[in-house]
Parts: structure tokens; C-alpha cells; sequence
């Protein structure tokens, strides 16, 4: 939209205001993340010699990360997250798309009650102890499916997909019937070929809900050697004394304060989203905007 | 290969033979077959569930199951309603969530329409991707965050404070900075993305109506007022009436990470209370009669808000 109305003064103090506020709020985002960052990677001794606060460290060590690396709690969770986030994102996509595919087909006798009944689970659901039972029940309890299967379609990027899919042109996929193809070729070769920025934008979000899962892994699991990374982070900053966390000797921790390891695996959860990031921003806006498309 | 071969044959054979479904079936079953494991999915993980709250009317028993379990009528429900505490979590729940609308839409919107007003592209599009940046990531890294800032004896503000000469408060356990620091957190985490929204209808506004008020002589507020605010009323009405459906939801996810037994007096919620009572206490009965009243209420909420936002002239969620 472009200038409109004439600038007053008022409305050029107005416009500095709003430069000002915004620019702080950026701010005041980066801030923390930043901060966690530099305690991470500047020996402790130096951070409490000054207060506590560094914008830039004058010494960097990498202990606290060598010291996570080396406890095998660490690793083994982030295997077991790197694991669930492939492998869900993987199966979340194949079904979704499944699914979404002939809901999108509005002639395809049945679309309309179906899509009903999946749209009701947005407003009405069992809850947390029914769904806790079925798990159970189902007999995925204390195994890595239990953080991958109770989730494996998201209603809303459900819609968003079939939302994209009506948005293909129908003349390409009729073409390809006269040419001879059944559905399936079809989907596999025609449409998801032409879906490949909706499959991104889905598979981000998935993927980010699997790195940052937590509540999978402390309902279903009692095993802890399978806790995905969330919840051992979560283990580590509520306990003071780490090293029963990391299941290593104290005195191989003895240099590292515990404040340096949780700020140092706090990193190591968050490096892998800031990397995927710029790829999210691409695609994401674009998802959010079909998904206010309705249902 | 015997499905495929019965299908070509069938496709061969005169009309009519077949009744119509059989033959629509037919045609048809290659898109059925992609549908079944996500309807299965559908019906095992929320269809099943919400059959599973019938466990709130029985005295459910973990060896005996749900068939095996004694029905205990509306048993569960009165212990629910006349237990004083479940006046303290439906108190925290509401105040929470009544809380998390203000303090979540309108910087939402504001923060949209800031943007709106900046020209410079670069500064527009850097602020942006900043400010939506926390929204991808846990809440665990955000209370290990806010951990680092506040933690006893060791945070960055609490030894700020200590320095100063005050005396620091532990505002993780404080039953009066939990509220706050929840909202200030969500603020911190969600403002950008819930802005993107609001940018989006905005985008969507004619200019012409910008263009035929700046001729008339309509200054920078008042086409703020006349036509961006009538321009993102919808997308406003809309997302209350999903937040009102919610509000006895007040963010689990977000208080469970958060809490800690010194602040449960403002901090437990109606879902923390299940949690800690079904899934980490074993018992489950009672806390499904919660959820049963709170799924309940949410879908009565949600239908309520949607007719409102119609009646308002606003065009509902369906």
C-alpha cells in the first residue's frame, strides 16, 4: 500500500515510534536466544565475572558440549529424536497424503460424510485419559511407535493438503486418465510431482512437532533409555546436579558447572531448527495462508 | 493382482448387472484403498477415545478394563463438583485462558498492524522473520530460557537484581509471577506467527479504499480506524470464537513444562489436574469426568461463538 495521506510531523513522530518499537521487540526475541548461545560456549568463571552478562566472550571453550557428547544420555536421545522426526515425518506425510488425495475428488461418493466425521475430531475428542488407554490398549505403550502413531495425521495440514490438491488443475490429472493411468499411478506420478511445496510445508511442520515433542515421550514411555531429547533436556534443567542426569561420574563434570551443560544442550536442541529455519520461513507463510482457506 | 483383475472384468461387464454401489465402489476403489489407513488411524485415536469416556462412569479398574469395569452411574461427577478443588482449577483455568485472549490477540494484531505501517522493506521482512522465529521452538527450550534468566542463584536477572541490592525473588515458584511469566513467555514465543495472519488479511484489503479515503481527505488514523480495522474484523471475530472453544484448555503444554508444586494454587489447571492424577497416578475415572465436562462445554462453547460471529455478520467458521 502506498503513502496515502500527507506526512504531518505527528505522523512522522508516529512512524519513528513505531521503528523504535519494533526494533526493540526484535530485539528482546534475539536477546535470549543469543544469550543462551554465549553462556554455552564461554568458560563459566568469565560469565559470573561479569555479571552474569556477555554480549561477546572474550575466551571460548567447547567443554560443555564435549561433556555431553561424551555422557551417551545425550547421543542416545538425540538418535532416538533424529529417529522418530524422519521416520514420523515420513509415515505422517504418506498417510496424510492418502488420505487428503481422494477427499480432495468432489465427486468421489462418501467425500462429504467422511470429511465431516474428520473435522468433528477438531471440535469434539476423547481427551487425555481415553486416548492414554487406547494407547495402551493397542499395546504401543513403552515402544518408540507410541510417539509416532497417536499422531500420525494432523486434521489441520490434512485440510491445508486437500485444500491444494482441488487447487491443481483437474485438465492435467483427466489427461493422464485418458492416457491411461489408474489412481494410483496418477497420485505418483502426476500429482505429487506438481505438490512438492505443499509436501516441504507439511513435512516442516511435522518435523518440527517431532524435534519438539515432549509429551509423547513421558506418557508412554518408562524406559528411559528411549527418551526422546525434549524430555532429558527437561530432566537436566530441573535437577541441580546434572551428572545423575547424564549418568557420569561427578567427578568427570568437576570443571563444568551444571549451568554451562544445560545451556550447552539447550543449544543442541535448538541448532537443528535454527538450520531448518530459513527452509520454514519459505514455505511456511504460504501454509498458514491455505490452511485459513476453509475446509 | 486378483483385485485388479476382478475390477478390469467387472468394468467389462453390461450395465446393470450390478447394483449401482457395487459398481460406484468399483470404480472408485483405488481412492478407497488410499483412505484406509488414515481412517483407521481416525477411528483407533479419536472415534475409539471419545467411546473410551464412557470409563468416567465406571469405577475403571486397569486389570479388569473397560468391560470389565463396574458402572458407577454419575458417581464420578459428583466427587468431581463437590470437591473444593475443583473450584480452584476451573478458577485458574478461566483466568488463565480469559488472560492468554487479551494478552495473546492483541499484541497478535498490533504487532500486524506496526508492520503494516512500515515501508522499508528490509526492515519489514528482517522484523518479521525474527519476531516468528521462537514460535518452532519447544516449550522445554523456552523454560530452559527463561531458566537461564531466572534461575536461584545463578540466572542472568535474578543475580541483576541481587547486584542491585534488592532482594531477588524466585520468580519460578512464586504464585505471584507465575501468571505473569507464563503470559510474558507466550507473548515472547508466539506474537510473530500469530501476526502472519492478520498481515494476510490485511494484504487482501483494496487499495482503492485507501485511495478513495486519502482523497476525501481521511488522515492516517482515520483510515486506520475506517478501513484496516473493519478489514481484519473477521479474521478477529474468527480466532475468538476458536480461543473460546478452548478455554478450558488455558495451554497445557505450556503450564504442565512450567509448574512446579509452590505454585500450584494459581498455576494448576483443569488438564494439569488430569494429568497428574490419570496418567501419573494411575487413577483414571475421575480425572475422564473431567474431561468428559471439559469436552463438553468446549463443543457447546465453539457452536455458541460460531452463531454469535453469524448473528454479528461475521461468516463463522462453517
Amino acid at each position: 500500500m502506498p503513502f496515502l495521506f500527507k506526512k504531518s510531523l505527528s505522523d512522522r513522530v508516529a512512524d519513528g515510534i513505531i521503528y523504535l518499537v519494533l526494533a526493540l521487540f526484535g530485539i528482546a526475541t534475539l536477546f535470549p536466544i543469543y544469550y543462551v548461545f554465549v553462556v554455552s560456549i564461554t568458560p563459566y568463571t568469565e560469565v559470573l565475572k561479569n555479571g552474569g552478562f556477555l554480549l561477546i566472550p572474550k575466551s571460548i571453550t567447547f567443554d560443555a558440549f564435549q561433556a555431553i557428547f561424551s555422557s551417551g544420555v545425550v547421543p542416545r536421545a538425540l538418535q532416538i529424536t533424529v529417529l522418530i522426526t524422519v521416520c514420523g515425518t515420513a509415515l505422517n506425510l504418506l498417510v496424510t497424503t492418502l488420505l487428503a488425495y481422494p477427499l480432495s475428488k468432489k465427486f468421489l461418493p462418501g467425500r462429504n460424510p467422511v470429511l465431516l466425521a474428520l473435522i468433528f475430531t477438531m471440535l469434539f475428542s476423547g481427551g487425555l485419559i481415553p486416548t492414554f488407554l487406547t494407547v495402551k490398549a493397542v499395546g504401543l505403550m513403552n515402544t518408540l511407535w507410541a510417539l509416532i502413531i497417536p499422531g500420525l495425521v494432523s486434521t489441520f495440514n490434512l485440510l491445508i493438503m486437500k485444500t491444494y490438491f482441488e487447487s491443481l488443475p483437474p485438465e492435467i490429472e483427466e489427461a493422464a486418465k485418458v492416457d491411461g493411468c489408474g489412481d494410483a499411478r496418477t497420485l505418483m506420478s502426476i500429482v505429487l510431482p506438481l505438490s512438492m511445496p505443499i509436501m516441504a510445508t507439511l513435512g516442516l511442520f511435522y518435523g518440527v512437532n517431532h524435534w519438539n515433542a515432549y509429551f509423547g515421550g513421558i506418557m508412554y514411555l518408562n524406559d528411559r533409555d528411549l527418551y526422546p531429547l525434549q524430555v532429558v533436556l527437561r530432566n537436566m534443567i530441573i535437577t541441580p546436579s546434572v551428572s545423575q542426569e547424564l549418568a557420569v561420574p561427578q567427578t568427570q563434570l568437576s570443571a563444568l558447572p551444571p549451568e554451562s551443560i544445560k545451556m550447552a544442550t539447550v543449544v543442541v536442541a535448538i541448532v537443528p531448527v535454527l538450520i531448518v529455519y530459513p527452509f520454514l520461513q519459505k514455505y511456511f507463510i504460504k501454509g498458514m495462508l491455505l490452511g485459513a482457506v476453509k475446509g | 493382482m486378483q483385485e485388479i483383475a476382478r475390477g478390469a472384468k467387472a468394468a467389462k461387464r453390461p450395465e446393470g448387472s450390478r447394483p449401482k454401489w457395487v459398481k460406484t465402489f468399483l470404480r472408485y476403489r483405488w481412492l478407497y484403498l488410499f483412505m484406509v489407513p488414515g481412517l483407521l488411524y481416525y477411528i483407533i485415536f479419536h472415534y475409539v477415545p471419545m467411546f473410551g469416556l464412557v470409563v468416567a462412569f465406571q469405577d475403571y479398574n486397569l486389570m479388569k478394563g473397560v468391560w470389565g469395569s463396574p458402572w458407577v452411574g454419575f458417581d464420578n461427577f459428583r466427587t468431581v463438583f463437590s470437591s473444593p478443588d475443583f473450584l480452584v482449577l476451573m478458577k485458574n483455568t478461566i483466568i488463565l485462558s480469559v488472560y492468554r485472549i487479551v494478552f495473546n490477540m492483541f499484541p497478535d494484531l498490533i504487532l500486524a498492524l506496526m508492520l503494516n505501517e512500515i515501508r522499508v522493506r528490509w526492515f519489514k521482512k528482517w522484523i518479521q522473520t525474527l519476531t516468528y522465529g521462537p514460535h518452532f521452538l519447544s516449550w522445554i527450550i523456552v523454560y530452559g530460557i527463561v531458566f537461564s534468566f531466572f534461575a536461584p542463584g545463578s540466572g542472568l536477572i535474578t543475580n541483576f537484581i541481587r547486584d542491585l541490592g534488592w532482594t531477588p525473588i524466585d520468580v519460578l515458584t512464586s504464585s505471584e509471577w507465575f501468571r505473569t511469566l507464563l503470559l510474558s513467555t507466550d507473548i515472547w514465543k508466539s506474537t510473530g506467527y500469530g501476526a502472519i495472519i492478520y498481515l494476510a488479511a490485511l494484504a487482501g484489503i483494496n487499495n482503492e479504499l485507501y485511495e478513495s479515503a486519502a482523497i476525501d481527505g481521511a488522515g492516517r488514523w482515520r483510515q486506520m480506524w475506517h478501513i484496516t480495522l473493519p478489514g481484519v474484523r473477521d479474521v478477529f471475530i474468527l480466532l475468538i470464537i476458536l480461543r473460546l472453544g478452548n478455554i478450558l484448555d488455558a495451554g497445557f503444554e505450556q503450564v504442565y513444562i512450567f509448574l512446579n508444586v509452590r505454585v500450584y494454587d494459581v498455576g494448576d489447571i483443569l488438564d494439569t489436574w488430569i494429568f497428574r492424577r490419570g496418567i501419573e497416578q494411575l487413577d483414571f475415572s475421575v480425572p475422564a469426568a473431567v474431561g468428559v465436562f471439559k469436552s463438553i462445554i468446549g463443543f457447546v462453547l465453539v457452536i455458541l461463538a460460531n452463531k454469535l460471529a453469524k448473528r454479528f455478520g461475521g461468516s463463522g467458521i462453517w
